[in-house]
Order: structure tokens, then C-alpha cells, then sequence
């Protein structure tokens, strides 16, 4: 079904000007240019972009630094002004361009939060209500009546995401928050984005974490050069992202990669061999994203060879959302012994043991030439374990034996 | 928070805007940042408040002390000390006001850049907490003034009105300054040099009865002189001559509201059109 639309952005142009340098260095260009006026110049960051979000989705922008991602975001949050085309949105906005905007260190954290959240919107009433589930979610309730310049930093990034939860809005519009703080916090944000998501709030986030766009977008949008290069599916997006990144070195003129990278972009420039399609089967064999605990792992691909070459290998990493790998595969000859031929299509199976926790991983597959030199780029499958068990590193078969007094037995394990 | 299938309606998003985003907004905005930049400056201190009516008291105080005892000026001036402070006091807010508005865009630049709301809320809650000043100051003088032997005067009352008035002034000129300061630091510069020529150019350490007849109508045309006169009439010495009557209505009462004017229209003019662009502007 058709999910009506959050954000609809329309032909959206704009421009900054630059000014040229103030006050002229030299007598003599002052003598010549006595306003000291030069005349700047326009920095044109889109020309007309459009795009839909629809309601409830959980949509990420990506680019490179400079491709336009904060200014849009900007626009949206109404801190810029668009030149020309129409931004709506539906419902209430809340935008967070910045964990603890215009917390003054001289106040409370009390204050702070009453301040931040009125300025996100909020009834100072309402603001004060809210205030013990605030500081309760920071986990800060020994220092609410602490002044804000004697936080540690964590802690006052803990206190500006927890005001971000608490303030009702349709529509988020989130920068970056995940870049700072530690594991712990990754995975607390992490959980609250799902959470967010699951009561029907549209979220567009700016990142530039592809294991986030892949694992929690729904669709993403990379903004190249200040248009749309690509929109659709995260895994699309992401490894068109890492494209545009390497084609980025590539045309750097001090073009003096290390022999791997230069190996890896070409892999993706001119590819030997590609995966056209890599899923996961449930008992049924029908694709799936989900799996229980400790169901095993059945993962398909599809290889299209694009020209001959010797000696081509599979292998696939799991790794987990804060992007440690949590297992790799051995090396799978994909030709016995002779060269793969150009057009040849291969069909890859393989079933894994799974010991992941409860959580979300990305399954990344890659086509080697040899051991090591990469003949195509990477492709990458999301996989979701649901389940009870969380925060460990991999789930293990054990028993604990517990004897009293009695001389019972007791056994608990699995 | 939208329910389930609830269709939420799409609202145009305009950009930034000077003055927009609801009454009600504006005002708990302005309100609480207001208060809670008063109250920033008695954060760490142990007197608090108090600080807030002592601080006038003394300072004015020691004025009153060595010109009315030490140096003995004044003589060709009624109450001179008295008026000295409550030229003072007044001039003080429209320094303090118009030098921390100068720079309010500036300095809170993070805010302008990464949140929305109202742009207006910046200068005028700097203008509102130098009020609140004011208003601390206004008593602490009153005070002064009894201890010393000044009678009060159901025209205290009165004095209130004076004080709006120069509220309003000094808000508006503030919106032009916090807007042109954006776009050219010099405006700053500009500024404490202006301050400096409107301090000897309003009668502070002089009346306007004083001074040679010929310089009367420039000084009578500095919006701030009326207002300072006024008060002085209803605090001090309500025989003391207005400025209507040493240079006539026109130069006298006519320009300074004239001029008061052109600074309020062109203040809330020049921040409608620049502050919306301000963040880009930073």
C-alpha cells in the first residue's frame, strides 16, 4: 500500500554567496578598491532536487563532504531558506542538526533541558512534565541540579539525544548524532531510532555509515554534486556510495593509492566478475530477512562472470551493527582448476552455523582473483536474528550445575 | 504523535523567518531565555539576587559620594549629583542593551545554525534581560535617593512610562544593529565610537538650561533627551524647564520623536528583510 507522504520536496533550488575578501591586504589595492569591496562569488549546492518521504518510513541520506547533505537538511529544519520549488512537510518536525544546541554551561541541567526543549517545540508546561523521564533516560539523576560546564562530554551528548526522545514529533530530521559517542551509546540510539520507527514517526537521517543505511533504512537518497545520483533500495545506495567515493580518489590528481585500494577500485570500476543477487533462504527456501536464534544461516548468490579470468574465489564476512566482523567464511574456489568464462553464470549455496545474538548484520559477499585481489565489488545482504539474548558477542552451549545441601541437582543451561 | 493511517496534513515549509512561528511560541521562547540569561550572571555567586539591587546602589553610590562631598560639582546645577545618576542609570541600559544586541546574532551562532524559531527572540530577549536590569537598577537608585534625603513623589509612578518609551527605542535600534553587525563587523566599531559621542551628546553631566543657546536645538533633537528630561521633571525637580520650553515644540519634542521613529521603522524593516538569511550570512 501506498503510505501517504511526510516530506515532499519539489524543484528545490539554492545558492550561497560567497564574499570575496573584506579589506584589501595591500596600499595599493586599497588605494584602488577604497570600499574594499570584491565582489564574491555563488556557490550553486542544488539546482532542482525532488523527492518523496512517505510516513512512518525511515529514510537516509548519504553523500560525500560537501555533496549538499547538511544544507538540505537545513532547508528542511527551516534554518536556510530555499530560492526556488516548495518543501512541505506533514505534522510536526523536530529537527536535531546537533546533540545539545545552545546548552549554556552556566545553567543547570534542569534549565538546559527545559530550554532545548522548548526551542524543539515543547510547551515550557510540558517541558517541565517531561523533565524526570528526561534526565531518568540520560541516566544523569545525580546531577540534575549539576551546571552543565562540569559535564563530561558523554554526558552531555547522553542528556541532548535524551531530550531528542522526548520531544513528539512526526517527522524527525537527524545529523549525524550516531558519529559521537561510544559502542554503548551507538546501540542505545540504535534502539531508539527502531523504537521511533515502530510507533509510525518518519525519520530522515544524514550519515555517512553505510552499515547504518543498510541495516535501518527503509530507502536512501546520495546526493552527488548537489543532485540525486541515486535513490532506492539502501544496499543499492550504499554500494553506489562507496563508488562514487573511490571514483573520487581515482581523479585526484596525487592519485598514490597503496596497491590494495588501487586493486579494490578497480575491482569496482571495471569488475571481472559480478553478484548480480545474494539472499537468505528459510526452511521453505523462500527469501527472508529474519531469522530465530540459532537458526542456521542459508545464504544464496548469483555470480555473472563479465570476462575470463583465472583462479576466481568466494568468500562472504558477517559482521555485526557496530561494525565488527563477527565471522568469515573460508575461501571458496569458484573454478576447479580452469578459468572462469566470460558470461558464465555461478550459483553459490552456504549454510552457517548461527550463533549470533538477537541484533542486526550485514552479510558482505565478494569474488576474489587469487586470495586477495578483489574481482568485483562488494555485495552486501541484510540479516536480522530475532530473539532474547543480547549484548554478547556469540551465543554458546553450556550448562551450569548448581548442588545444595540436599544433595539435588539442578541444571540450567541449554 | 500521528496514529496509524491517520493522514497528516502536508504545511508548507517557508525557510527561517524574522518575526513568524506563533505568538504564544515567541513569547515562552523570549520569556525563558531572558530569565535565564538574568539569572546566569548571579549563578555562582553567593549573594544571588541581591547582587542585582546592591551592585546599583553602590555603584551609584560612590558617584554621589565624591561629586557631592570630594570634588563639590555641580553648583550651577540643582540636585546635580541625583541627576547625574539618573541620567546614568538610564544610559547605562541603552549602552548595555545596544552593545550585547550588537553581537547577539553573532554569538549565538550555533543556534542560528542548527535550529528554527523565531529570529526575532534573539535581540529582544538581550533587550529584555537589560530591562530586567533596568528595572533592578531603577530601584536600587530609588533607594539612593530616599537614604540621601529625596522625598518620594507620587510622579515616581510615572517614571515607568519614560522607561517604555526608551525600551522601545533602544529595541528597535537594537534589530538594526544585531542585523548590520552581521553583515559588517565595522557597523561594531562604528558603534562604541557612536556611544561615546551620544554620551556627551545627551545631558548627563549637563542640562540642556546650561548650555549656549546656539548648540541647544542639536542636543534637543538626540531622542534621549527628552526622555532623560522627563524624568529628571517627575523624579528630581518637577519645576525644572522642558525641553519644549528652552528650544520650542518642533526642535524640541517634534524631531526626537521624528527620529525615534525613522530608527524603529527602519530597525524592524531592515531585520524583516535580513535576519532570515542571517545563518547563511554567519
Amino acid at each position: 500500500m501506498q503510505r501517504p507522504i511526510a516530506i515532499e520536496v519539489r524543484g528545490v533550488a539554492k545558492r550561497f554567496h560567497v564574499p570575496g575578501p573584506r579589506a584589501p591586504a595591500t596600499i595599493r589595492a586599497r588605494l584602488r578598491n577604497p570600499m574594499g569591496r570584491t565582489p564574491g562569488r555563488y556557490l550553486e549546492v542544488f539546482r532542482g532536487l525532488s523527492f518523496d518521504v512517505e510516513q512512518g518510513e525511515f529514510f537516509g541520506v548519504v553523500g560525500r563532504n560537501g555533496s549538499g547533505k547538511s544544507t538540505l537538511l537545513k532547508l528542511l529544519a527551516s534554518v536556510y531558506g530555499a530560492d526556488h520549488g516548495s518543501i512541505r512537510v506533514a505534522g510536526r518536525m523536530a529537527p536535531f542538526l546537533e546533540l545539545g544546541v545552545g546548552f549554556n554551561p552556566k545553567l543547570t541541567a534542569r534549565d538546559n533541558v527545559v530550554l532545548n526543549a522548548v526551542m524543539m517545540g515543547l510547551s515550557p508546561t510540558e517541558a517541565r512534565r517531561r523533565f524526570d523521564e528526561v534526565i531518568e533516560f540520560a541516566g544523569l539523576q545525580d546531577y540534575v541540579d549539576l551546571q552543565v560546564k562540569n559535564y563530561s562530554s558523554g554526558m552531555k551528548v547522553r542528556l541532548g539525544f535524551a531530550v531528542m526522545t522526548h520531544v513528539d514529533a512526526d517527522v524527525l530530521l537527524i545529523d549525524e548524532v550516531l558519529a559521537v559517542g561510544d559502542a554503548e551509546f551507538q546501540e542505545r540510539c540504535g534502539d531508539v531510532f527502531e523504537r521511533m520507527h515502530a510507533e509510525g514517526r518518519t525519520i530522515l537521517l544524514v550519515t555517512h555509515s553505510m552499515p547504518i543505511v543498510t541495516q535501518y533504512c527503509e530507502r536512501a537518497l546520495l546526493l552527488h554534486d548537489g543532485a540525486i545520483d541515486t535513490i532506492g533500495a539502501p544496499d543499492l545506495v550504499a554500494e553506489r556510495y562507496y563508488e562514487v567515493n573511490l571514483s573520487a580518489i581515482l581523479e585526484r590528481p596525487d592519485n598514490t593509492l597503496p596497491e590494495m585500494s588501487s586493486h579494490i577500485v578497480a575491482a569496482i570500476a571495471d569488475p571481472l566478475a559480478r553478484i548480480t543477487d545474494a539472499w537468505i533462504v528459510d526452511d521453505a527456501g523462500e527469501r527472508t530477512g529474519i531469522l530465530g536464534e540459532g537458526t542456521p544461516i542459508n545464504l544464496r548468490a548469483d555470480i555473472q562472470v563479465q570476462r575470463q579470468f583465472a583462479d576466481a574465489g568466494f568468500r562472504f564476512q558477517i559482521a555485526s551493527s557496530d561494525g565488527k566482523v563477527a565471522f568469515t567464511s573460508d575461501h571458496a574456489q569458484l573454478t576447479a582448476g580452469g578459468a572462469a568464462a566470460a558470461g558464465q553464470l555461478l550459483e553459490v549455496s552456504s549454510t552457517v552455523e548461527n550463533r549470533l545474538p538477537a541484533g542486526r548484520y550485514t552479510i558482505a559477499c565478494d569474488i576474489f582473483q587469487g586470495e586477495e585481489t578483489p574481482a568485483g565489488p562488494t555485495k552486501t545482504v541484510r540479516l536480522e536474528v530475532a530473539g532474547e539474548k543480547r549484548g554478547a558477542s556469540m551465543l554458546l552451549d553450556h550448562e551450569i550445575k548448581v548442588r545444595d545441601a540436599s544433595g539435588e541437582q539442578q541444571v540450567i543451561g541449554r | 504523535m500521528s496514529a496509524e493511517g491517520e493522514v497528516l496534513e502536508l504545511r508548507e515549509i517557508r525557510g527561517p523567518s524574522a518575526f513568524g512561528g506563533g505568538w504564544r511560541r515567541t513569547w515562552d521562547l523570549l520569556w525563558l531565555i531572558s530569565v535565564t540569561e538574568f539569572r546566569v550572571q548571579y549563578t555562582n555567586t553567593t549573594l544571588g539576587y541581591l547582587w542585582s539591587i546592591l551592585k546599583p546602589f553602590g555603584f551609584f553610590g560612590v558617584i554621589y559620594l565624591v561629586i557631592s562631598q570630594v570634588l563639590r560639582f555641580g553648583d550651577r546645577i540643582q540636585d546635580f549629583p541625583l541627576q547625574l545618576i539618573l541620567g546614568l542609570v538610564l544610559f547605562q541600559y541603552f549602552t548595555e542593551a545596544t552593545n550585547a544586541a550588537l553581537k547577539s546574532i553573532s554569538a549565538k551562532e550555533s543556534m542560528m545554525r542548527k535550529m528554527q524559531f523565531p529570529r526575532i527572540v534573539i535581540p529582544l530577549s538581550v533587550n529584555l534581560s537589560a530591562s530586567i536590569s533596568l528595572l533592578f537598577n531603577l530601584l536600587g537608585v530609588f533607594l539612593l535617593f530616599i537614604v540621601t534625603g529625596l522625598d518620594p513623589r507620587f510622579s515616581w509612578l510615572l517614571v515607568p512610562l519614560v522607561a517604555v518609551a526608551l525600551i522601545a527605542l533602544t529595541t528597535t535600534l537594537s534589530m538594526f544593529l544585531a542585523v548590520a553587525y552581521v553583515r559588517s563587523e565595522d557597523v561594531g566599531q562604528a558603534w562604541s565610537l557612536t556611544l561615546r559621542a551620544l554620551f556627551y551628546a545627551t545631558p548627563i553631566l549637563y542640562t540642556l538650561a546650561i548650555i549656549p543657546e546656539s548648540i541647544r536645538p542639536l542636543i534637543a533633537a538626540n531622542p534621549l533627551t527628552p526622555l532623560i528630561g522627563q524624568a529628571r521633571i517627575w523624579v528630581i525637580d518637577p519645576n525644572a524647564a522642558t525641553s519644549a520650553e528652552l528650544v520650542g515644540t518642533v526642535p524640541g519634542v517634534l524631531v526626537p520623536i521624528a527620529i525615534t521613529v525613522v530608527i524603529a521603522v527602519s530597525g524592524i524593516w531592515l531585520f524583516n528583510r535580513d535576519a532570515p538569511r542571517a545563518a547563511e550570512a554567519l
